[in-house]
């Protein structure tokens, strides 16, 4: 009986881990190229879900299209964002790009909620998929869904990032951006594209969260943005394996708190944990540990 | 009113080049402070400030004292502390938790705020205080980790100490099997022991107490600080001493201001001192000009009357603050008046030519 | 040069105070002013809810209801011939601004408040209507803490313990033997239910197999289900509201349960956040449905249709049934005529009239026997191939 319950729980927790995960992803490679906590990446989330809902709920087309839409969508906003607010402060101090990424985080929530209203809309299932069963353990189908999208995904970046021209114009940027524009480096192409990728992988998270938990609200990339974003600060920011790694630890530990019932502290835990490593190591568990300039 | 302020303090100023005497000038505003008191209590008491207006009045006073000491951490110290409200939750807890339960002990009837009574008063100074006191011990604990990471870090950890503050003070009665905070539905019953007096001696009170610290050695070695870290430190700056002095000093005042919320509001909500909240000060903040008092002041004043003057815009002042945010750090990321207080020598100066009385008349009818 | 500026800093204050108070003047004076009450004039009263902000349905159900009854009143003559004219205010949620506007409702010298909506805004409002003996009567606020405020606090709506014991009696009366629960256990009112639910079946006999609880904000509640699913119960009490419960109906079929979900009247709407098949066959408490074919209920979903060309819920018809208390008083008061308009007396004849009066709602008929909760029958509602139903009726 506990071991049965024991997988499932296990399998709860990658579900969510995954999503952190995937989410920390987007952190970690826009701080990996310009140093940047992007805010507004739990929001462009948001607005993926939304789009997931206006095309299945309110144009009733395919869930096939709702999926490109989204991703595509999540894409081309993530790009905006930084060509409109973040661009015009690449020489700025680093507190006012922060500020700048706070400012537009509260803009598309503050415009969601106009837009769409502060109720929460139901995103419809994509598919629909039987469990599985394995001996007398039911496997959520969505679980295992969301765990091998999120497994491939981090394939294909750990691909794109070491072995592809991109990847390695990207590596140059984030190693020192004036010495790659010297080696002939198109800068800004290079993290247009890592915005680019960072919020397409934001865009597949906005699926798999609308795949668990079926709702879009204006406010919901808050908790999501933050919690991930905890994850790839505990995994080591700029760090492909520790933003992985730190979601998955995320995950694994929000749902065992609430397995032993203290689920109301989940997130003093969560907080608590990261705090606790940043003390001890304070670049995160896989983050390089960074010298000063004077 | 404000034709009033500067009347009473023109005919100081006149006469001669040279400055004043230290205790004038302390004299010269504390008449200034306790005419604006003086004045607006007036104004209340014969009706000409509704009960509304004047609740309104009140969370200026608050929200200035939160955007000042904001500012401490964020102007002066060069750093961003996105957990500010976490530190006016327990501020305000912990004064009024602490002005309910010894109510009984000090004599003191919620009747007795209202009139004025001294041991009402003691009351309220000392459950203000002891709201400051149990901030600053959160500013230490979370400051000592905190500040050894670099900006980014630090904003993230104490965004992440608020969160914890907010679920602590959620479910720490359940915790610990007593009735403290009233858990997610809030601490109720708070009684009212703010007015229009008491709120604004306290501000001008802590006003004064950052001024002069800021104007002190002190306040110098954190500017230093923020200037550069690693030159500071070489010329013997001892930086996490005075890291972590600014951040308790910060995290003191705005449990000053929260304890003041608590009584002006009269019910406590952990889910209200989130991360909206603490955004809400900062953009005060960076809006007056980080590392400007007067610029806090000013913002705290306008985007508290703003949306109560405005209320049929209710909906559009999040988007707002938002836009006004990111335009304001692409085109102006001083903030409106940048570091203003330090020229305001250079106005005197003017004053001292005889020009003083062009600028106060435009002041007067600004204030118009 | 710090001193010289410390001394301009402080005159500038002052400028700034001043500006305060004449920005804060303006503000004030521009509400309509009335405060006559003679014959023929008209009778204030204040309408106070979320109307923006995350809890904004709410108060636009209230106010919809509340204004559509305020309309039939006014259309039929008013009362003792004067009109009825709403002070309405929005307090985004915000006790804060709640209290601002109750105190600006004061000064426009409205002579009762329909309001607030959500909890911990009520009972600050509650509060500081002790200082006025205002009228006060909430559609929807089922906090205990609310009406125990003053006497002069009343509510529309049924209490939490109620339903929490209502649907115990259900589940005994179901034949289900093992019940768990899950509920959000910082909310006031999940709690209020669950606990209720919790202990009203075991005195009926059941066994309470788990007692899972959750933060407000959660979205994933697997942990929690896969707890409650390995004691195998026969239905699952889930007492929150309408967006969290769709959310755990939908991850508890995601996780394979087949079994039955119980809730209160927090599930009003819920059809829109979890599919038909997922709810089939659950069952909740709730004052109002619009399927229902009670001809006064269908009466007040035509007059709604015709008024604002949608379908009422809930807190519409709670909205409705709390202008209908607040306006019968009022006619009792204006028919006794003893009490001057607006004055302290004629409030506490209002607070009186609706202590002792009667009203015939659309939720029921409402009765205060001492207190400020009402006693009113319940409905426990069903669903049938998406639609909703009257399952049974519940007598006070």
């Amino acid at each position: 009986m506990f071991d049965v319950t024991f997988v499932t729980q296990l399998l709860n927790g990658l579900q969510l881990g995954s999503i952190y995960a995937l989410i920390a992803l987007g952190y970690t490679m826009v701080y990996g190229i310009i140093l940047l906590l992007n805010f507004a990446h739990g929001d462009i989330i948001m607005v993926g879900a939304y789009i997931s809902w206006i095309v299945m709920s309110q144009l009733g087309m395919s869930p096939v299209l709702a999926i490109i839409l989204s991703v595509a969508g999540c894409t081309l906003l993530g790009v905006l964002i930084d060509k409109v607010a973040y661009a015009p402060l690449r020489d700025a101090p680093r507190l006012s790009i922060l500020i700048t990424a706070i400012g537009v985080s509260y803009f598309l929530e503050n415009g969601a909620q106009l837009v769409f209203g502060a109720d929460a809309k139901v995103v419809p299932q994509y598919f629909e998929m039987d469990n599985l069963m394995l001996g007398d353990v039911q496997l959520s189908s969505v679980s295992l869904l969301i765990i091998i999208v999120t497994a491939v995904s981090t394939a294909v970046l750990t691909y794109v990032v070491n072995r592809t021209k991109l990847g390695k114009a990207m590596r140059a940027v984030s190693e020192d951006m004036g010495a790659a524009r010297l080696m002939g480096i198109n800068v800004n192409n290079t993290i247009s594209f890592t915005f680019a990728v960072g919020s397409a992988l934001a865009g597949i998270g906005a699926v798999l969260y609308s795949m668990a938990y079926t709702q879009a609200s204006p406010t919901m990339g808050i908790m999501l943005g933050t919690k991930a974003f905890v994850a790839a600060v505990l995994g080591g920011i700029g760090s492909i394996p520790g933003a992985v790694i730190g979601g998955l630890l995320v995950g694994l530990a929000e749902t065992f708190v609430s397995a032993i019932g203290l689920s109301v502290w989940k997130d003093a835990v969560v907080f608590l944990m990261l705090i606790i490593v940043l003390v001890v190591r304070p670049t995160g568990i896989l983050g390089r540990p960074m010298t000063e300039k004077v | 009113m404000a034709k009033k302020t500067a009347t009473a303090a023109s005919p100081k100023v006149e006469k001669g080049y040279k400055s004043l005497s230290m205790p004038a000038r302390y004299v010269i505003n504390l008449v200034l402070v306790a005419v604006f008191i003086f004045v607006g209590e007036a104004m209340i008491d014969g009706g000409m400030i509704s009960r509304y207006q004047t609740g309104v009045l009140e969370q200026v006073g608050i929200y200035i004292i939160m955007a000042v000491s904001l500012n401490i951490a964020t102007g002066y110290l060069g750093q961003l502390p996105l957990g500010h409200a976490g530190f006016m939750s327990v501020g305000g807890y912990s004064c009024a938790i602490f002005i309910m339960r010894n109510m009984e002990a000090f004599g003191v009837t919620a009747r007795d705020f209202a009139t004025g009574a001294p041991q009402a008063t003691l009351l309220f100074v000392v459950g203000l205080i002891f709201g400051g006191i149990m901030a600053a011990i959160c500013g230490l604990i979370i400051g000592i980790p905190a500040l050894r990471l670099k900006g980014d870090y630090l904003a993230i950890i104490t965004l992440g100490f608020a969160e914890i503050i907010r679920v602590v003070m959620q479910n720490i009665d359940g915790a610990i099997g007593m009735d403290l905070t009233g858990g997610q539905k809030g601490l109720t019953g708070i009684p009212s022991y703010t007015n229009f007096v008491n709120t604004f001696v306290v501000v001008a009170i802590s006003l004064f107490l950052i001024h002069t610290m800021m104007k002190s050695r002190h306040g110098r070695a954190i500017l230093a600080i923020r200037d550069n870290e690693i030159a500071a430190e070489a010329t013997g700056v001892n930086a996490t001493y005075y890291k972590t002095l600014a951040f308790v000093v910060s995290a003191f005042f705005a449990g000053i201001g929260g304890g003041l919320y608590a009584g002006c509001i009269g019910v406590m909500m952990p889910a209200k001192f989130g991360f909206m909240k603490s955004v809400e000060i900062l953009v005060m903040v960076v809006l007056g000009g980080m590392g400007s008092m007067l610029g806090s002041v000013i913002s705290a004043t306008v985007l508290t009357i703003l949306p109560e003057a405005l209320r049929a815009f209710a909906d559009y002042r999040m988007l707002a603050y938002s836009i006004v945010l990111i335009v304001m750090m692409i085109f102006r990321p001083e903030g409106l008046l940048g570091s203003y207080d330090f020229s305001l020598s250079r106005i005197i100066e003017k004053a001292m030519n005889g020009q003083l009385f062009k600028k106060k008349a435009k002041a007067a009818k600004e204030a118009k | 040069m710090g001193t010289i500026s410390r001394r301009d800093f402080m005159k500038m204050s002052g400028a700034i105070a001043g500006m305060a108070v004449l920005a804060g003047c303006g503000g004030g004076s521009g509400s309509s002013s009335s405060d006559g009450g003679s014959e023929g004039g008209s009778i204030k009263v204040g309408l106070l809810g979320p109307y923006s902000g995350d809890v904004a349905q709410y108060g636009l159900a209230v106010r919809n209801g509340a204004e559509l009854y305020v309309k039939q009143v006014n259309e039929a003559g008013g009362i003792n011939g004067k009109q009825i004219e709403l002070d309405t205010m929005d307090e985004k949620g915000d006790s804060t601004e709640a209290v601002n506007a109750y105190n600006k409702m004061v000064e426009d010298g409205v002579v009762a408040i329909l309001g607030d909506v959500t909890s911990t805004p009520s009972i600050a409002v509650a509060q500081q209507s002790q200082n006025d003996n205002m009228p006060l009567v909430s559609a929807s606020t089922t906090a205990a803490a609310f009406v125990e405020a003053g006497p002069n606090v009343f509510r529309a709506c049924i209490t939490d313990p109620f339903q929490g014991k209502l649907m115990a009696d259900f589940a005994a009366d179901q034949g289900y033997k093992n019940v768990a629960t899950i509920f959000n256990s910082g909310g006031d009112y999940e709690v209020g239910v669950a606990d209720a639910f919790v202990e009203e079946a075991k005195s009926k006999g059941l066994t309470v197999t788990t007692e899972q609880g959750y933060a407000a904000g959660d979205v994933d509640f697997n942990s929690q289900l896969t707890t409650i699913l390995a004691t195998n119960p026969d239905a699952i009490m889930c007492p929150n509201y309408y967006q969290d419960d769709g959310k755990i109906v939908t991850q508890a079929r995601q996780q394979g349960y087949t079994g039955v979900f119980l809730g209160a009247d927090g599930w009003s709407g819920v059809l829109d956040y979890a599919s038909a098949e997922d709810l089939e066959g659950c069952f909740y408490d709730c004052s109002f449905t619009a399927n229902n074919d009670d001809e006064k209920v269908q009466k007040f979903i035509a007059d709604y249709k015709a008024e604002y060309d949608a379908d009422p819920g809930n807190f519409d018809a709670l909205g409705y049934d709390a202008a209908i208390v607040i306006l019968n008083a009022i006619e009792t008061v204006e028919k006794d005529g003893k009490a001057e308009y607006g004055t302290d007396d004629y409030k506490q004849a209002i607070v009186d009239a609706i202590a002792s009066g009667t009203a015939d709602g659309v939720t029921g008929t409402i009765k205060y026997e001492g207190t400020g909760d009402p006693v009113k029958p319940t409905l426990v509602l069903t669903f049938e191939g998406g639609v909703e139903k009257v399952f049974t009726t519940v007598e006070a």
